[in-house]
């Protein structure tokens, strides 16, 4: 375990990004979701932590498995939990985001998790109310927890328990422009001193991130025996209007892990996805479900994350 | 402002902890002279709990050794001055049955003994808990009473909880009474670099800063 500074505060009431964490903040975050694993395997899966405080997810956009990952994490920690959808709810009558925003404000609560199709919506919020607000992705900006739990998940496969990532690269595949995943892995990975390359269609990969640090490459037979970890992007109907590329099957030719693929790969190479899968596309099924597919580790990992970010913006001073 | 005191160097240290040793040997073998078969765990309370702990394990060969970490289970999350960080709680294997008997190094208020309690409750279902503390400063702020002392700085007997033994060398001495806003801390090898126990002075408000090394507080809660 890393030994931090005695005097290390964290003192983020926000969780917006992993832009505006500093290396230390985001070991600091990983190393206490280290010591909220066992919550879920023990007889109670339960701890008093946030008792007595509610936390509210916001989604104006859909999403199951990151509102039900909030949603346990939170109700783990003992907090009381309200959901919000955009649908069947007041923003479908009309209501803005401040409005919905103040509404919850005065009702009490203390955390937010904010998910919004527009990049900067969390921030925007975080400055008008009193409450932590938690970023679980906000347009094509930022999905701090999925970094996290993206580098908790690496750095218990490699066996980096110092979470220092020196020597270790991770190719990020797919449709880089639109990721929000993408980009909260490139800001907490170079931080963490990983090499990152990203790969894409040249149509989806923009080459401002190579002032990010990043390699930038299209085609990813060339990466295969380079990379410890591939990082395969879900591809994005409902963010591309088709034009990205010409057809599904190209783009599964060029961009999506197979067997053929893997196997040139390094023997301890893992391939790791963000979810949900869209199988034959950027992720083949034998891939998918084989020993070197870290997607279900993913989704356990990211309780871990999600309840060690609520305790940490709740407890900043 | 007045320097620190060393109340028990190495060798002080070592007695007091083979004291709780043997006290904790014959709990066992009371218990088992009554027909109680259940395993036994020593379980300590980081950050000093979890390593006095370990170090009584090696003489009393216990059944079972976990580590509590009870940051998430504090009542006084929200007022702590500083980080506190939450470590894993290392308990793998079932409470459920067991002599427990719970170690921390310095008992104070009670608070992270009920914090313990608690998060051994939410774990599993010990048979009886036991509770051994290095030293007991007195000033508790609830119904806690430790069934082992090794040295018991709680001042007259009257203010001492009732039942609890002290065992060894503790009390007695002038030079062991501890002044309320004192703090004494534990050291313990290898957690830190030597094995003492010492009184520190009163923190001023220039000092604050010296208080942050451990999360639980190193003059124990």
């Amino acid at each position: 375990m890393t030994q931090l500074d005695s005097d290390y505060r964290w003192h983020h009431k926000h969780l917006l990004g992993l832009e505006e964490l500093s290396a230390d903040d985001i070991r600091f975050a990983l190393q206490t979701a280290l010591g909220f694993e066992d919550v879920s395997t023990r007889s109670v899966k339960k701890v008093p932590a946030l008792r007595g405080k509610v936390v509210a997810n916001l989604f104006f956009e859909d999403s199951t498995r990151t509102r039900m990952s909030f949603e346990l994490a939170a109700s783990r920690m003992s907090a009381d939990v309200l959901n919000f959808s955009s649908k069947g709810s007041s923003v479908s009558k009309g209501e803005t985001l401040a409005d919905t925003a103040r509404t919850i404000e005065a009702m009490g609560v203390d955390v937010c998790v904010l998910r919004h199709h527009l990049s900067g919506a969390a921030e925007q919020l975080s400055r008008r109310v009193k409450f932590s607000v938690v970023n679980a992705g906000d347009g094509q900006h930022e999905h701090p927890t999925q970094g996290l739990l993206d580098m908790f998940t690496l750095a218990k496969r490699f066996g980096r328990d110092d979470f220092d990532f020196t020597g270790l690269t991770v190719a990020i595949v797919g449709d880089i422009a639109h990721s929000r995943v993408a980009r909260s892995n490139v800001h907490g990975l170079i931080k963490l001193g990983a090499r990152v390359i990203l790969v894409g269609p040249p149509t989806l990969l923009p080459r401002s991130f190579a002032d990010l640090g990043c390699e930038l490459s299209n085609r990813l037979d060339d990466v295969l025996p380079r990379a410890d970890a591939f990082n395969m992007l879900r591809v994005q109907f409902e963010r591309l209007g088709g034009q990205a590329f010409p057809s599904l099957r190209e783009y599964a030719t060029f961009y999506g892990m197979n067997s053929r693929r893997l196997a040139c790969a390094k023997p301890t190479a893992i391939v790791m996805h963000p979810g949900p899968m869209n199988r034959g596309i950027e992720i083949e099924s034998a891939v998918a479900d084989g020993p070197r597919s870290t997607y279900l580790e993913q989704v356990t990992n990211g309780l871990a994350v999600r309840m060690a970010v609520l305790f940490l913006v709740t407890s900043a001073k | 402002m007045p320097p620190m005191r060393v109340l028990a160097d190495e060798k002080r240290v070592d007695d007091l902890v083979q004291d709780l040793s043997q006290a904790v040997c014959d709990d066992m073998s009371h218990a088992r002279a009554q027909g109680d078969s259940a395993k036994w765990a020593i379980i300590g309370i980081r950050s000093r709990g979890d390593v006095l702990a370990k170090r009584l394990a090696t003489t009393v060969k216990p059944d079972l050794v976990g580590t509590l970490d009870i940051t998430l289970y504090r009542d006084d999350l929200s007022e702590v001055a500083s980080q506190p960080i939450v470590r894993p709680t290392e308990i793998p294997f079932s409470l459920d049955g067991l002599n427990v008997v719970l170690v921390d190094d310095v008992l104070m208020t009670g608070r992270s003994v009920r914090a313990a309690l608690q998060l051994l409750m939410d774990l599993g279902r010990p048979k009886r808990v036991w509770l051994i503390v290095l030293v007991d400063r007195g000033q508790r702020e609830l119904p806690i009473a430790p069934d082992h002392v090794a040295l018991d700085l709680s001042g007259s007997a009257a203010h001492r909880a009732s039942g609890s033994q002290t065992i060894g060398r503790g009390g007695g001495e002038l030079a062991d009474t501890v002044a309320p806003d004192e703090r004494v801390t534990v050291k313990l090898k290898p957690t830190d670099s030597e094995d003492a126990i010492q009184i520190h002075p009163a923190r001023s408000a220039s000092t604050s800063s010296m208080t942050t090394s451990t999360p639980q507080g190193a003059g124990g809660t």
